[in-house]
């Protein structure tokens, strides 16, 4: 019976909790209300991941009201993936946020915090499930409003500058998404995803569905910060509590990737997006283009988050990159990416948390000496550090050979050769950041700075893990990956 | 089976070390005899794999699968073999020095020391016994981290600043070439395995396989081939026995060795032949032979001088493997072991000098035989050996590279091999020679003896070592002459 | 059809470059949640007007009716304005939090003092 009905407990626990969370109150109650939801999402979206891979296809109608008329949710290896990253990410950065949210947010304000981290989570995990194109968009603006009001959330007064040019450049992003929403309903008086897909083809040569594409796909790039629409990601992260850094970093960006996968392959299709319209070369180029300027950006920054920051528009680049070869191995490179990097990036903004909770700095200058006194913290950090760089045994080094092998499928070797720039790029900025913890004498030494506490520790771990053992049995993420863009393209893998 | 299984616990008896290091760090005797029992018992594990080795046994072991039909695999094969007995025998003698060194030089941090010395020997077995590029590429860049630390111990701005040197150019090269290289090899190949006869005869056009066998050569940044060679003599900046093991054995003969591999197993010896790139880099070698000469003649720092001779000397095993050749490659195997021996010695030498007298430059070691002939003594066994002249090691490997020369009728080579012979004698020798018949330049201290007993004792063994390998080279050339008749 | 055949299209243009240009020229924050506020509404129009069919009337089942125009987005739209409206109020409530810690909703200022820090 619950079984039945996992696709629409995955998004409704979290949206029904979100409310409940303010009515406890107490910021202790709320917090641990929020983990055991954020536990429950995670198990849901295993057994719905579990569920896809042995029978195929999950297809829901929301409230009974079956599809062209209701809303139908839709998983598939893709979807069941992103709900996997995005649960399991707010599953451990729940944990972690007991003492991080303590420190960080005044205690009248941690039930709305929380309230607000479910919503946003809820808003996500809709984007990633609905089989509806409108659904898609009002999620989308769940998650991003909650989110502009968590980030500004920080304790610097710049966390609200920076939360303001979020918001105007995430609603100008979300009004082009309802254009282009609109301009294809108006084609095709549907909205369901599969109906659009089929309806499409008739009138894909028409200006319209050209204006469509263009408006979608401008959209969604300013949600997953594609270079150059970028530019409220590095002050976003900057300034935002650092349990929101962690996740926005490690999903935000990676739903919005999903959703620009889904209109691209799924609605419009990879023969309209890259024969007819060309996304292909726009891609590739703005990829390559976000990959080096951030990367080199991010060597010049004195502030950790904002290095990470930079490298996370970077990394970005190297997905959409893999996406923009449209082949199996590409798109599941850019898949695989996607998940890899929630890790990495989770780990590390987790780690560089808590060294903000002991130290109360994010500048370069400050973390003299942190390797003695901080040992497992500054570890997670160079284990999440390398990984970001791509050295084997690490998730980095699997989406890195994969978007290799890609480019050298398509026989673009410059392109390989430009990846692998790009991650000596990520060796220097990484090493900056070791040189100075391990290397650097602190300036005054002051004795009362020591490790984090284990609830910051164990869930930073975690990930850390994670970032060690899916760099070695890749038989999950490379499959469902494979399988994933197979399903996208259209191909059997 | 059981042979398989042995080959994993040659992989965790380091790592376990390096734990049990941590966790004893707290009482040195403990922690140095941790050290010393496991490399004890690492070399007793690989000489216990060496009789199925020669009786033709090639036990494999697959760790895990990390990408679809690419597992990271151990395998036993003879070349690995003959590395792994160098490095792990040598490892042995290395800690017994450390030891004396370690504690005469009131070095900091020598549990952190130990530990990553223990990964880094870890990873150098990794090397010699994959079973695949990629379980090779993996094991080479873990000693590249593991040894990082190693080489900026000191924690001073000199160390970082060559702690950039050092890793920026083993991973720039790694991640730039030989990754690049791999996945090509992979998408035309479809196999990263080792195979006698090599896994890409005739999948590629010579053009494009030049360009690979470039990418491998350039991209195995361990072997310092130059251009790439700078981070070796930024390692200097390393206590001693890190020189002494790691930059002159495990991990630059890592370097050469995977270039002796992807020339045997991945490229196969005929096509190597038909390169049109191998003539160029032939050339290079040769070149970086001379030249590494040359430049270590001007240094006066004696573990600079050396870190250029260990440059010159990697470059004869490099010319041997891209002469490809039966001979050239028995040559080049032989030279990975004798090299050792002798330039293992020389470091131990200058550590002796350094513990005891504080000096590093060359200039000031004159007389210094009087009052530390053991440790003079043998460094001019280790230069006779490295030089190739008997009754040392180093003759052999030599021979079998000048024979090669003379098969593959490289006459220019010939010429390179002897005249760096001489440039040998002329930057090795003198500092043994004026140590003994010189007199002193300023009256050296009252008190100036020789180095620790745990000092001497690894001297005595590796030069003793040198000569030993001069008469019974039998199993080192026979393990070399099962390289290429698998 | 001639040019202001579509005449709604080009008043959903205009009200969207209006909108669009005073987001980007102004430096007022509270401007520029208006300009974002026309920007939605010209999106709002677009969907509105393009549900409307010609001599349809109500979708409200009466006897002698068969043309209706589409309610499907006028639905959809509800839910835009919703979003809409959340946005604006998000947005001022921002507005008045930066006017507390800044003294000023002015962009130039603003900066000014940030980088005086």
């Amino acid at each position: 019976m619950i079984r039945q009905h996992l696709p629409a407990l995955q998004v409704i626990l979290p949206l029904l909790a979100a409310p409940t969370c303010l009515l406890l109150r107490r910021a202790g109650l709320a917090w641990l209300f929020a983990t055991v939801v954020g536990f429950a999402t995670f198990a849901i979206a295993i057994l719905l991941l579990r569920q896809v891979l042995s029978q195929g296809d999950i297809a829901y109608a929301m409230g009974g009201w079956s599809a062209p008329w209701g809303i139908q949710y839709y998983v598939d290896p893709v979807s069941a993936l992103v709900l996997l990253i995005v649960s399991g990410i707010s599953a451990v950065v729940l944990p972690y946020a007991a003492r991080s949210v303590a420190q960080e947010i005044p205690s009248e304000r941690r039930c709305v915090f929380y309230t607000l981290f479910l919503l946003c989570l809820a808003g996500m995990l809709g984007i990633a499930i609905t089989g509806d194109a409108f659904n898609l968009f009002v999620f989308l603006e769940i998650s991003s409003l909650s989110s502009y009001a968590l980030i500004s959330m920080g304790q610097d007064r710049r966390a609200l500058t920076s939360s303001y040019q979020y918001l105007i450049m995430g609603t100008i992003g979300a009004t082009f998404i309802l254009i282009g929403v609109g301009l294809l309903y108006v084609m095709t008086g549907t909205l369901n995803m599969q109906d659009l897909a089929q309806r499409l083809p008739a009138v894909a040569t028409t200006r319209t569905i050209h204006t469509a594409f263009a408006f979608l796909v401008v959209g969604l790039s300013l949600k997953l910060a594609l270079f150059p629409l970028h530019l409220w990601l590095p002050n976003a992260y900057t300034f935002a509590p650092s349990v929101v850094t962690t996740f926005l970093a490690a999903t935000a960006t990676k739903v919005a990737l999903y959703a620009l996968l889904r209109f691209v392959f799924t609605i419009f299709g990879a023969e309209y997006a890259f024969n007819t319209m060309p996304l292909g070369p726009t891609l590739l180029l703005l990829a390559l283009l976000g990959l080096f300027v951030a990367s080199a950006v991010a060597i010049f920054q004195e502030n950790i988050k904002r290095i990470l920051a930079y490298s996370s528009v970077a990394q970005i680049g190297y997905m959409i990159l893999g996406i923009s070869f449209a082949t199996v191995t590409g798109v599941s490179a850019g898949i695989l990416h996607l998940f890899n990097h929630a890790l990495m990036k989770g780990a590390l903004f987790m780690a560089v948390g808590a060294i903000f909770l002991r130290t109360g700095s994010m500048q370069l200058q400050h973390l003299a000496g942190i390797g003695r006194r901080m040992p497992w913290t500054m570890a997670a950090v160079v284990i999440g550090g390398l990984s970001l760089i791509g050295v084997p045994l690490t998730v980095g080094f699997i989406s890195k050979w994969y978007l290799i092998q890609a480019a050298l499928e398509r026989g673009w070797w410059p392109v390989a050769v430009l990846v692998l720039i790009g991650s000596l790029l990520a060796l220097v900025y990484v090493w900056r950041i070791l040189e100075a913890a391990y290397f650097d004498a602190p300036a005054k030494p002051d004795a009362h700075i020591k490790e984090a506490p284990l609830s910051l520790l164990i869930p930073t771990w975690a990930l850390v893990l994670a970032n060690i053992y899916f760099g070695i049995d890749t038989s999950l993420t490379v499959g469902v990956a494979r399988q994933a863009a197979g399903l996208l393209l259209g191909v059997q893998p | 089976m059981s042979q398989a299984l042995l080959l994993q616990g040659v992989l965790a008896l380091p790592l376990l070390a390096a734990v049990l290091i941590v966790i004893s760090g707290r009482s040195p005797n403990v922690r140095e005899g941790v050290t010393l029992i496991s490399a004890a018992g690492l070399f007793a594990l690989v000489i216990s794999l060496a009789p199925p080795v020669v009786d033709g046994a090639r036990p494999a072991l697959t760790l895990a699968e990390p990408f679809p039909g690419l597992p990271l695999v151990l395998e036993l094969e003879p070349l690995g073999l003959l590395f792994a007995l160098v490095a792990s025998f040598l490892w042995i003698i290395t800690s017994i020095y450390s030891i004396g060194y370690m504690r005469a030089h009131h070095e900091a941090h020598q549990t952190r020391f130990y530990a990553c010395f223990a990964v880094a020997l870890s990873a150098a077995m990794g090397v010699a016994f994959a079973g695949n590029m990629l379980t090779l590429f993996v094991a080479y860049e873990v000693l590249t981290l593991s040894t990082y630390p190693l080489v900026t111990h000191a924690g001073s701005d000199e160390a970082k600043r060559a702690g950039r040197v050092y890793l920026g150019l083993l991973m720039s090269t790694s991640m730039g070439f030989l990754l690049l290289a791999m996945v090509w090899t992979w998408s035309i190949s479809g196999t990263l395995d080792f195979n006698p006869g090599g896994i890409l005869r005739g999948k590629a056009g010579n053009t494009v396989l030049s360009i690979l066998f470039v990418l491998y050569v350039f991209g195995i940044g361990k072997a310092a081939l130059m251009p790439f060679h700078r981070w070796l003599p930024a390692a200097m900046v390393a206590p001693t026995p890190v020189s002494a093991l790691l930059h002159a054995v495990a991990v630059v003969k890592a370097g050469v060795f995977t270039i002796l591999k992807v020339c045997v197993y991945v490229f196969g010896l005929e096509t190597v032949t038909t390169l049109a790139a191998t003539q160029w880099l032939l050339y290079l070698a040769g070149a970086t032979i001379v030249l590494a000469s040359l430049v270590a003649m001007t240094k006066d720092n004696l573990k600079a001088r050396l870190a250029y001779s260990t440059i010159s000397q990697l470059s004869y095993v490099i010319l041997g493997a891209l002469l490809a050749t039966q001979t050239a490659v028995i040559g080049s195997a032989m030279h990975i072991a004798m090299h050792a021996f002798g330039k293992i010695t020389l470091f131990f030498c200058a550590g002796a000098v350094l513990v005891a007298t504080h000096k590093t430059e060359v200039s000031d070691m004159r007389g210094l035989g009087r009052r530390m002939p053991i440790t003079m003594a043998a460094f001019f066994i280790g230069s006779l050996s490295i030089i190739g002249l008997p009754p040392m090691g180093g003759t052999w490997s030599k021979w079998f590279l000048v024979l090669g020369t003379l098969e593959a009728q490289q006459m220019l080579l010939l010429g390179v091999l002897m005249l760096s012979s001489l440039l040998n004698i002329a930057y090795l020798l003198p500092v043994p020679v004026r140590g003994f018949f010189s007199k002193p330049k300023d009256e050296l201290a009252d008190g100036v003896k020789e180095a620790p007993l745990p000092c001497l004792i690894a001297i005595v063994i590796t030069a003793l070592g040198c000569m030993a390998l001069f008469i019974y080279p039998e199993p080192l050339y026979r393990l070399s002459n099962l390289i290429l008749s698998a | 059809m001639g040019i202001l055949g579509h005449y709604n299209y080009w008043i959903v243009i205009f009200l969207m470059m209006v909108g669009f240009y005073i987001v980007i020229s102004h430096g007022n924050l509270v401007k520029k949640i208006v300009g974002l506020n026309i920007f939605q509404a010209s999106v709002f129009i677009l969907y509105i007007s393009m549900g409307k069919i010609h001599g349809g009337t109500a979708p409200i089942v009466a006897e002698g009716v068969s043309r209706y125009s589409n309610p499907l987005p006028h639905v959809l739209i509800l839910t835009a304005i919703v979003v809409g409206v959340a946005t604006t109020a998000l947005g001022l409530a921002l507005v008045v939090r930066i006017n507390e810690a800044y003294g000023t909703v002015e962009e130039d200022e603003i900066h000014a003092k940030d980088s005086s820090l």
